[in-house]
């Protein structure tokens, strides 16, 4: 493995009831990168994300998953996380009687109020009017999501996995978001964003097209927006999970053959 | 009764009130003029302290103390009344038998904080009987902590009236050190107007055993009462908790709330009893018994906490 390459996924194929979501996903993430994994609704995206984190349910039957280069497909979230690999969920967990700030220093090495308070900034959220609320359901969706952002920017991981930072954030926060991505990467910390956004993919230095479980396209973000809008169509008959197809060849023609998409 | 300047009084008050800090309570207050308060060690009343409005009659017994409590009517009480109780030896009985009396229209709280760092073969029976007066607002707080041994038994009691438009609010919390055994007993009636919430919150380990029999009978037009219990057991602990409310009046209005967490080993049951004798009184319950939520546990993983560490956090969570 080159030295540049912080995370390397080969082959990785997952199996969940009723469905095989991930069919041999091959994914690099180098050092210091800010990678855009695009994709619609049901392309595996989140099983993705969990798959790397290794949550339950989420062991992969095939393939490997390389951090450091170093094996941790078997490890334990905790393990995982302490290699320095994290995810910021689609829809995070809330807990009731935790204050932010005890949520944000949770990951954190050395906690202080000034990097906690820098966090709750950066993903602009006053920090006197929630360091200690609590991060539970008294929160809206998107004032729970921020935090969620906070607190993977203030443990300062290896690799950040974002899944879908901006849903369920009002659109004026999108910006906000895609610059602490960028002042992330800025700071040490690689990161692997997970959207359907194409304009968010702007941020990134490369990007990925994940379709039915498997990666069809890397590049730029220009290069995937380009492949996307050239190769993919609308799918009629698989509405409701993979709306839309992709015209055979390439790295598409194994997803093809396994009738994920038709032509 | 030990007088104020005997050095043993000296002694046993210093380690009291070191007791007490370890179980939440801020010793400082205990000796500010301004807060009614009363300090009491096995069957010794070592201090009282009383404000405008506010009376404490303390007798000491052969293996406790009785005493009264009385807020005149119209009285608010500017800041909580705090007590203190407990014990420093690891054996013995401390039976607390106590009456509060809240005057009409009164406002009061009280902060109680109950110590028993040593125990290892100890009893602390409470039975307090409660009249919240017409318009008048009690809530009182009582925080334990045991040590580690598990070797006490904390046997609560309490009958509550609750007169017309008249409010209680009770807390008891037991989430530091070992429970032992808890036994919470509590009976209360609401006449028209009145609220009632009654909130337990205890964490149990090894071989703890947790019960809590609550019984809120809303007697009176447009009472409420709420119950809310929040108990986590682990390893062989066992929690109990039965709540029975009864809405026995029109536009009487009563919820029963239990979340228990459930890991090893251990049992946790809840029976809730609804009661209705008046068609136009509504009475309902919600129960949650189970294991901490697996994304709230790899959220937390997923930060660096290995799995314990991260359960304990989510159930602390839970019973702050």
């Amino acid at each position: 493995m080159q030295n540049d390459v912080l995370l390397q996924v080969e082959d990785v194929w997952l199996q969940r009831p009723g469905a095989e979501v991930l069919r041999g996903v091959d994914l690099t993430v180098g050092r210091g990168e800010v990678h855009a994994l695009l994709g619609l609704n049901g392309s595996g995206k989140t099983s993705l994300a969990l798959t790397l984190m290794g949550a339950t349910g989420y062991r992969p039957e095939r393939g490997r998953i390389l951090f450091e280069g170093q094996d941790i497909t078997n490890l334990s979230v905790t393990e995982r996380a302490r290699l320095g690999l994290t995810l910021a969920w689609q829809e995070p967990a809330r807990f009731e009687g935790l204050p932010t700030a005890d949520y944000l220093a949770l990951g954190m090495k050395k906690p202080t109020r000034e990097r906690i308070e820098e966090a709750l900034a950066a993903v602009a959220l006053s920090p006197p009017a929630y360091l200690s609320r609590t991060v539970n359901s008294a929160l809206s969706g998107g004032e729970r999501k921020r935090i969620e952002l906070a607190a993977v920017y203030a443990m300062q991981p290896r690799l950040a996995v974002l899944d879908e930072p901006d849903s369920g954030v009002d659109v004026l926060c999108i910006g906000d978001i895609m610059v602490l991505i960028r002042r992330m990467a800025s700071e040490g910390t690689s990161v692997l964003l997970i959207t359907h956004r194409d304009e968010m993919a702007e941020v990134a230095d490369k990007a990925s097209l994940i379709c039915g479980g498997a990666v069809v396209n890397t590049g730029t973000p220009a290069e995937v927006r380009e492949y996307f809008a050239q190769r993919c169509r609308p799918h009629g008959d698989r509405l409701g999970s993979q709306p839309w197809g992709v015209e055979a060849g390439g790295t598409y023609q194994r997803v093809v053959a396994e009738g994920v998409c038709s032509e | 009764m030990l007088q104020q300047r005997d050095p043993a009084w000296a002694r046993e008050f210093e380690a009291i009130l070191q007791a007490y800090e370890r179980a939440g309570g801020r010793p400082d207050v205990l000796q500010t003029p301004r807060v009614a308060s009363a300090v009491i060690s096995g069957n010794q009343v070592l201090a009282v302290n009383l404000v405008e409005g506010v009376s404490i009659e303390a007798q000491e017994m052969e293996s406790g103390v009785r005493a009264r409590i009385v807020v005149a009517p119209d009285t608010v009480v500017e800041y909580p009344v705090h007590l203190c109780f407990g014990m420093i030896p690891s054996e013995g009985l401390q039976e607390i038998i106590s009456e509060f009396e809240i005057g009409e229209r009164a406002e009061v709280g009280f902060l109680a904080h109950c110590t028993f760092p040593n125990a290892v073969d100890l009893k602390h029976v409470m039975d307090a009987r409660i009249r919240v007066g017409s318009g008048a607002t009690m809530r009182y707080s009582e925080a334990h902590y045991h040590g580690s041994t598990g070797g006490i038994e904390v046997l609560p009691t309490t009958h509550a009236q609750v007169d017309e438009g008249g409010r209680l609010e009770s807390e008891f919390s037991l989430v530091h050190g070992r429970v032992g055994r808890l036994d919470i007993q509590f009976e209360v009636d609401v006449d028209a107007g009145g609220t009632v919430e009654l909130t337990a919150k205890a964490y149990g380990s090894a071989e703890d055993e947790i019960n809590v029999n609550e019984v809120v009978r809303l007697n009176g037009e447009g009472a409420r009462g709420l119950t809310k219990t929040r108990a986590a057991v682990r390893d062989r602990a066992i929690s109990k908790v039965y709540t029975t409310a009864e809405g026995n009046a029109p536009g009487a209005v009563g919820h029963m709330d239990c979340t228990e967490i459930v890991r090893g080993k251990a049992v946790a049951r809840n029976v809730p009893v609804v009661v209705v004798r008046d068609d136009r009184a509504r009475v309902t319950h919600e129960a949650a018994i189970g294991s901490v939520s697996k994304k709230e546990l790899e959220t937390l993983m997923a930060r660096g906490l290995d799995e314990d560490d991260a359960v304990d956090i989510i159930i602390r969570g839970m019973l702050a």
